[in-house]
């Protein structure tokens, strides 16, 4: 009796070191990169620095909260970046998320070609980011500043095939629908673009999560006579919401990482060489977003099923 | 096939209910198809038109009369720009490169997105809050810290033990790896969060079974949740191979050398060419970095095109079957 108790014991305390194992390589790499990093960045906020740039070091001076007082107080564009940034987030998220779930659902059925549709949707993906992005801006840049604009003018003429969206419309305009109504649906139109290029992750961890759900519990509601919207919200919407969890957390990050506050801090930091000001910044604004994150995901948590 | 007699389907209730439900799929299908080819369209406009001008000559990029099909194509302009970003052996590089740090980051992710969906340790819920931190910590924030650390590095002072210097690791892969190995590489911590929620979304009976049958918790982990994890493997693999292929964040941080990484090739293929070829007019520099751009794209939309097989196979494969 007693060894047996000593043994269930001993086999809890078992899962609980090897649950520290588990998550080892994470454990230190955070220790040492992460939170020594973060220290170091919130003493810049704290302090004024001097690049030593013939030693490549830097000296520190203590400044108590001067640099947020300036942010803050002084800085002329760092409060509403900060409000904008944080609403284009707000208004985003349900857009983005609502969008590729719809996408990934259609993406789903079985229809001739699904594979090449499905990687042109991953495409933005890799459009979207780094070195390509880098020599468009720099293509760009020296088509602004180096020829006449004949030549640029003709280079964008070439570069895009889309055609005129202005004649459609207008035609649009002129049907005589709310002028509201109008408006709303034109700006949701123009910005497709934009939601299409940063829904490409989503709607791949949608459809992932589509094809995680157990095709019985759509025959049993096939076999009670469930409708196609029963189904949607009954079996298929509860059973994606750990991943609309994990979407959620994505675009929220994904449009922080792209906002106007982050380039602010950006510049602030590495072409004023401010390195506090931009420092206080970013701190600012992560904390905000974080704020936004747990209050978001607690939110959703509350109403997520899971499946054990 | 039904025969199809509108007099009777019209008296014939039953047949009514038929036709209109064959006219509703049949709508909603023409509304999917509109759907899909508009937003294929929207994202591959820029493709196309990038494609187009790679392959259009010189007087095609200078007659305002060409439009999208060019008068007199051209491969000159991808052999040239294969010629200047020497493509074939720095490609090789590159993409050896890129999957060495995808397999370390599949295998740390997954062990840690496990590890905090499966066991009851104190902290847990601090610790994973700090993994969602890693993930909005924007990079920017601690890049200085991070390049000095690697500027002077120095392992609980083994570096200086043997070689009796602190190692300078710029210029090399390793900090890269390093990272990767500390699961703090490209985007890791979403790696872990998505291996997390997919591990909390499979049964606990799995495990369960398996522990009865004896299997150890190593064992469990990697023959049997692993396994059975393969949708989530497959997701962060094609993650992973695009982001660090893309990466020039990190690459240019630790000054690692455009031999093994193109996209830095990529970036100045422009004034490259501007100098090495005497090509001066903009809008034809503008051709050679599109045929550039497409070459650097080519192989990551192939191997994308490659796993997307084995995302279909491996997500079939799930579920409880193991």
């Amino acid at each position: 009796m007693k060894k047996q108790k000593k043994r269930r014991l001993s086999l809890m305390r078992k899962r609980m070191i090897a649950g520290y194992l588990f998550i080892l390589p994470w454990l230190v790499g955070f220790v040492i990169i992460y939170i020594r990093s973060l220290f170091q960045t919130v003493q810049f906020s704290f302090s004024e620095m001097e690049i030593d740039a013939i030693n490549g070091g830097y000296t520190l001076v203590a400044n108590g909260w001067e640099n947020y007082r300036y942010a803050f107080l002084e800085h002329g564009t760092f409060k509403q970046t900060l409000t904008s940034s944080v609403m284009n987030m707000l208004v985003d998220v349900p857009l983005i998320t609502f969008f590729s779930l719809f996408m990934a659902m259609l993406l789903n059925k079985k229809f001739p070609g699904r594979a090449l549709v499905r990687a042109i949707f991953f495409l933005p993906v890799i459009l979207g980011s780094g070195a390509i992005v880098d020599a468009m801006e720099m293509s760009a840049k020296m088509m602004q500043t180096g020829v006449s604009g004949q030549a640029a003018d003709m280079a964008a003429a070439s570069t895009s095939v889309a055609f005129d969206i202005d004649y459609l419309i207008s035609m649009f305009m002129n049907l005589g629908l709310p002028a509201k109504l109008m408006n709303y649906i034109t700006s949701a139109v123009g910005r497709i673009n934009d939601i299409i290029s940063m829904s490409g992750v989503q709607i791949v961890i949608f459809i992932a999560a589509l094809q995680s759900i157990p095709g019985s519990l759509y025959e049993v509601a096939k076999i009670e006579g469930a409708t196609g919207y029963e189904t949607f919200w009954k079996i298929t919407f509860p059973m994606v919401m750990p991943h609309i969890i994990t979407n959620v957390v994505y675009t929220i990050v994904d449009s922080f990482e792209e906002s106007e506050i982050l380039k602010l801090a950006d510049t602030t930091t590495f072409t004023k060489l401010d390195y506090g000001i931009g420092s206080v910044m970013t701190i600012t604004s992560t904390l905000i977003t974080c704020i936004i994150l747990v209050v978001v995901v607690g939110f959703i948590q509350k109403k997520t099923f899971y499946y054990n | 096939m039904r025969k199809f007699d509108l007099k009777k389907t019209l008296k014939d209730p039953y047949q009514q209910m038929l036709l209109m439900n064959d006219i509703k799929k049949f709508a909603l299908t023409i509304l999917q198809i509109a759907i899909i080819v508009g937003v294929s369209y929207v994202i591959l406009a820029p493709v196309i038109g990038m494609f187009v001008n790679a392959i259009s000559s010189d007087s095609d990029a200078l007659n305002p009369m060409v439009f999208v099909i060019p008068e007199h194509p051209t491969l000159e302009k991808f052999k040239l720009a294969m010629l200047r970003m020497d493509y074939w052996p720095t490609i090789t590089k590159n993409i050896l490169y890129v999957l060495s740090i995808t397999l370390i980051q599949v295998l740390i992710c997954s062990m840690v997105g496990y590890g905090f969906a499966r066991f009851d340790f104190p902290f847990k819920k601090l610790l994973f809050g700090c993994v969602v931190v890693t993930i909005v910590l924007p990079v920017h924030t601690i890049m200085l810290p991070m390049y000095v650390t690697f500027r002077n590095f120095d392992p609980a002072g083994l570096a200086t033990l043997f070689t009796g210097a602190k190692l300078n690791l710029m210029g090399t892969p390793w900090p890269i790896y390093i990272l990767s190995l500390l699961g703090c590489g490209v985007r890791s911590g979403l790696y872990i969060y998505i291996f997390n929620q997919f591990f909390r979304g499979l049964p606990k009976e799995i495990e369960e079974a398996a522990f009865v049958d004896g299997a150890g918790m190593w064992y469990t982990y990697f023959n049997i949740m692993l396994k059975n994890a393969s949708p989530a493997v497959i997701t962060v693999t094609v993650f992973s191979l695009v982001w660090q292929f893309n990466d020039t964040f990190y690459s240019n941080l630790f000054l690692v050398s455009d031999e093994i990484v193109i996209s830095k090739r990529v970036s100045v293929l422009q004034s490259v060419i501007a100098n090495e070829d005497k090509i001066m007019s903009l809008t034809i520099q503008e051709l050679y970095l599109h045929a550039g751009i497409i070459l650097v794209l080519l192989p990551i939309v192939l191997i994308y095109l490659l796993l997307q097989r084995y995302f279909i196979e491996g997500v079939e494969r799930s579920g409880i079957v193991g």
